[in-house]
């Protein structure tokens, strides 16, 4: 079946299978940041953005995202770099194989909400699993991106 | 591993309905639990474009459609004005904000499933799904009823002036419920929902009239060690009966002294 969708601000049409899930779609269409991880709905390695909102790539099937707009980390280089250089200076990146899903919901969290305490942090990335870094890294990563954030006047960060 | 063969978004319910009259074709919600299966589908039905996605206000009554997800649920203001949050508590542990992206309560509902918060919570409501062929029948007698090739179109919540209260224990943050106890007070009766048990939900009431006006440390100690008696409980691998039974006795006053707490404040 053929599919339109608008993956990181361009516009594509694509054939594929109806079982074919998102997360198989995106990274055959080259977006390798998109990670399959537990395969059960509970890492959150394959976070993406669908319409802004932040959903599991691994449990949706590529069909019914026609239509939306996808994004994944390819799409969000600038703000994923200037992310990314607070959760390495914490060494909170580890092993890194959880790294992409985890930021992508922390922007998530972000646009939602732009000083959220460390119970909104803590709540709002429960679905990003890391076994590495016992998340102590990546909440003062957030927290001082966030602070950094606050000083340089880029609170909006949509 | 799930297999599908077709996949369709029907543009009426009567097409759904039609289509899901095969016991091959699946509805397929949010598809969370269903991709855990390993299962051939001929044709997945997919409601996304039938605008089942809102919650909408009609005045006595709140009607959420079936393809809302968990994480509307969470956030929206009319329903956790209704249930002063509780609605948002009994939500907000599974799993992550993406899943509950994706998580439909129509699914959460039509499986009946036994680890379900969703279902414990609206058992308390009092609410209503409306099915398809079947019409409007109270979540009670729905969570009771044999899986029918049916469609749930919307939960029916009326806005009776109530107080719920919603509390479940998790062995580990995002994992099923090891027990799940949702608590209403309605027109002066109460109800006691106890789901996870590992069983489907259960819906208790006061029959011995155990519950005096005020909520007496007494009168909140005699009902939960009634309930715990009453209750069936099984053991799974996240807890015993008799670790469950505890718990119920624990959960029942707990609510029950935040039901005090909160009336006592006015809310």
């Amino acid at each position: 079946m053929e599919i339109k969708i608008n993956l990181n601000g361009k516009d594509i049409v694509s054939t594929i299978e109806p079982d074919t899930l998102l997360i198989d779609f995106l990274r055959q269409q080259g977006c390798l940041s998109v990670k399959r991880g537990c395969d059960t709905s509970n890492c959150g390695l394959c976070t993406v953005f669908q319409d802004d909102q932040p959903i599991l790539s691994c449990s949706v099937l590529a069909a019914r995202a026609a239509g939306h707009k996808i994004v994944t980390l390819e799409g969000m280089q600038k703000e994923a770099q200037g992310f990314a250089e607070f959760i390495a200076d914490q060494g909170a990146e580890q092993c890194g194989f959880c790294n992409p899903g985890m930021m992508m919901n922390a922007m998530a969290l972000l646009r939602e909400n732009d000083d959220p305490s460390d119970e909104d942090i803590l709540n709002y990335l429960a679905g990003n699993l890391c076994r590495c870094s016992g998340y102590e890294g990546q909440l003062r990563g957030i927290k001082n991106y966030i602070a950094y954030l606050k000083r340089s006047g880029k609170e909006d960060l949509s | 591993m799930l297999d599908i063969k077709n996949y369709v978004r029907v543009q009426s319910l009567q097409e759904a309905y039609d289509l899901c009259q095969n016991r091959r074709n699946v509805i397929i919600g949010g598809m969370l639990w269903l991709k855990m299966q390993n299962r051939s589908v001929d044709t997945a039905i997919d409601l996304c474009d039938l605008g089942l996605n809102q919650i909408e206000d009609k005045g006595d009554e709140i009607h959420i459609g079936a393809m809302v997800t968990l994480r509307q649920l969470e956030l929206d203001p009319l329903l956790n004005e209704y249930t002063h949050h509780a609605l948002k508590e009994s939500v907000k542990h599974i799993v992550g904000v993406q899943f509950r992206n994706l998580a439909t309560i129509g699914g959460s509902l039509f499986g009946r499933y036994g680890f379900s918060d969703v279902l414990t919570m609206f058992l308390a409501l009092d609410a209503y799904v409306e099915l398809y062929h079947g019409g409007i029948v109270s979540i009670r007698e729905f969570v009771e009823m044999r899986p029918s090739l049916d469609i749930l179109v919307r939960i029916i919540v009326k806005k009776t002036p109530m107080q719920v209260v919603y509390l479940s224990q998790r062995n580990t943050q995002t994992d099923f419920p090891v027990l799940t106890c949702a608590i209403s007070k309605m027109n002066q009766d109460y109800y006691c929902v106890i789901g996870a048990r590992p069983l489907k939900a259960t819906l208790l009431l006061d029959e011995k009239h155990l519950l005096d006006s005020s909520l007496s440390d007494e009168s909140i100690l005699a009902f939960a060690d009634d309930i715990a008696q009453r209750v069936t409980l099984g053991s799974n691998l996240r807890g015993s009966a008799d670790y469950r039974r505890h718990l119920t006795k624990v959960l029942i006053k707990r609510a029950l002294w935040q039901l005090r707490e909160e009336h006592n404040h006015g809310n």
